[in-house]
């Protein structure tokens, strides 16, 4: 099967002072898919999320070395506009986190910093992608209340709709179910689910029976190396690697 | 196994609980108590010269002998040259600790030494400040004036306005900025939009702080602003201000407009009080959309 890829990652690594935490990773990540990194707490997972949209903040100290190329961009070169970068790209974190205004002020935060301005345009712009993100129902009538009154599911979804209204084309996120209820979890599982098919969606998770409920393709980190990756089927029925097999059957965790 | 918690090491630990109770209550009554103490003797010795007149008018002839007239002057004085080097310092202050916030490293020398060097300034008494104030002053070929002690005021309330606001910005979760970039947000737009909307309470209890020192200080101004007994009409003439004004009556050997002087201080205190009451509300009302 050939998998046109959407992202390719060129032997990269990252620095965090003196310790390497990610070393020399390669990886093609395909279009329109769901691709899940898995591995043990602390082996990098979330390093290569942020990696992927420069949230690794130079002045902390960290270095990054090797290429990634997304839509054939090298998104490291010091000539590329940093936002124009992560405009590309949704964040769903650990935690929701919703900005300090109202529900409506959360989704248009995005469009209006990039320049939309009409009232009319922005009311669409929002009410589409609560929509999309599966909320508006639930909050279609206080638009105007504090992003902070909405439960923690509901915030993780208005943060999906937030980052949907500045139109990526990528959305990762990290660990994006793990402060959620299993309710809540189920919901922005099924939301990406129907959301690959306009977006490239990778997630970070611990949880393998939602790698394995979710995923299409694979990626399995092992402190800081990229052991092995593939199409999710391969990997979980058949891995080659022994790390991969001790992971899946719970003897490294 | 037992837990070694014998009825010994139980008594103890009744005992140091309620020991400890007691000295923070102490400590409590303490301190209300000198509060109490000092609005009890400006109330006390300031009451019977406490009327109408005194915040409507200004002063008269004679009034620092013991005449007819006012402190309009020094309310009205005090009032613009408070607010204006409340000002003046939030437009330095807020621009300062952004960048030392948003736009350095973790642990940049240069933050840590401007933090420093606020830390010093604040502890500077405001006498030096007015003695530099008066120094520029006469460099500029200026008189003293309201212009003067506004700019002199700011360079006193500048420091404590500061490391007010850092305090709280610093508190800003890491996560809570992410979210802003991962969406295409500069850091300025950060700053703009969330970061000053998250710490707004924050930022108004120092601009409340640094005010309240503003309004109460009497040294930084002795030589830049003034003292006059007509209403400021223009930055560039003298203002009268209320420490002052109490200070130049507590002066006087005449028992009667030393009690103007309690009267004036109760006077600053009421508005201090007011202007406090005021910016809770304020206060209040910001904090409906902070993220906890």
């Amino acid at each position: 099967m050939e998998i046109k890829s959407h992202i390719s990652i060129q032997s990269l690594s990252v620095f965090f002072g003196q310790q390497r935490v990610l070393k020399d990773i390669t990886i093609d990540i395909p279009d329109k898919k769901i691709t899940v990194i898995i591995g043990p707490s602390g082996c990098g997972k979330t390093t290569l999320l942020k990696s992927l949209n420069r949230l690794l903040d130079p002045l902390d100290g960290v270095k990054v070395s090797g290429k990634i190329f997304v839509d054939g961009e090298d998104i490291y070169d010091p000539k590329i506009e940093v936002t124009h970068i992560r405009k590309k790209m949704g964040l769903l974190s650990q935690r929701p986190q919703a900005l300090p205004m109202s529900i409506y002020d959360n989704v248009a935060y995005g469009p209006r910093i990039h320049g939309h301005k009409d009232k009319k345009r922005l009311d669409k712009i929002v009410a589409h992608h609560l929509q999309l993100a599966g909320l508006w129902d639930e909050v279609k009538d206080r638009l105007g209340e504090p992003a902070s009154r909405l439960s923690v599911g509901q915030q993780q979804r208005l943060c999906l709709a937030r980052g949907l209204a500045v139109e990526p084309e990528i959305i990762l996120g990290d660990e994006p179910t793990s402060a959620l209820d299993p309710q809540s979890s189920q919901n922005v599982e099924r939301r990406l689910a129907e959301l690959k098919k306009d977006y490239t969606v990778i997630v970070v998770t611990h949880i393998l029976r939602q790698a394995k409920r979710i995923a299409d393709y694979i990626a399995f980190l092992y402190l800081g190396e990229l052991v092995e990756h593939g199409p999710a089927q391969t990997i979980f029925s058949n891995p080659t690697d022994p790390r991969t097999r001790a992971y899946l059957t719970g003897e490294i965790s | 196994m037992t837990l070694p918690l014998t009825r010994r090491r139980f008594i103890q630990r009744k005992i140091e609980e309620s020991v400890f109770k007691v000295l923070m209550a102490a400590s409590m009554f303490i301190v209300i108590g000198c509060l109490l103490l000092i609005v009890g003797t400006m109330i006390w010795k300031g009451l019977p010269a406490l009327n109408l007149a005194m915040v409507t008018q200004t002063p008269k002839g004679g009034y620092y002998l013991g005449r007819e007239g006012g402190i309009l002057n020094a309310i009205m004085g005090s009032l613009y040259l408070a607010s204006g080097a409340t000002l003046l310092s939030l437009i330095f202050s807020l621009p300062v600790v952004l960048f030392i916030n948003l736009y350095t490293r973790k642990n940049s020398r240069l933050a840590e030494l401007t933090r420093f060097s606020f830390d010093v300034l604040w502890g500077i008494p405001s006498i030096v400040y007015g003695a530099f104030g008066f120094i520029i002053m006469m460099f500029l070929g200026l008189r003293a004036s309201l212009l003067a002690g506004i700019v002199t005021v700011a360079l006193v309330e500048f420091p404590i306005m500061s490391r007010a606001m850092d305090e709280v910005i610093r508190m800003v979760p890491r996560p809570l900025l992410d979210a802003s970039y991962s969406l295409g947000a500069t850091k300025l737009e950060t700053a703009l939009k969330v970061v000053i909307r998250q710490c707004l309470p924050g930022i108004l209890t120092a601009v409340l702080i640094a005010f309240g020192r503003g309004i109460g200080d009497a040294a930084s101004v002795l030589f830049t602003a003034g003292f006059t007994d007509r209403l400021p009409t223009s930055l560039f003439q003298p203002a009268a201000t209320l420490p002052l004004a109490i200070f130049f009556q507590l002066g006087t050997p005449f028992p009667e407009v030393q009690q103007r002087a309690y009267a004036s201080a109760a006077v600053l205190t009421a508005m201090i009080l007011l202007i406090s009451l005021l910016a809770r509300g304020l206060v209040k009302k910001s904090t409906k959309h902070i993220i906890k």
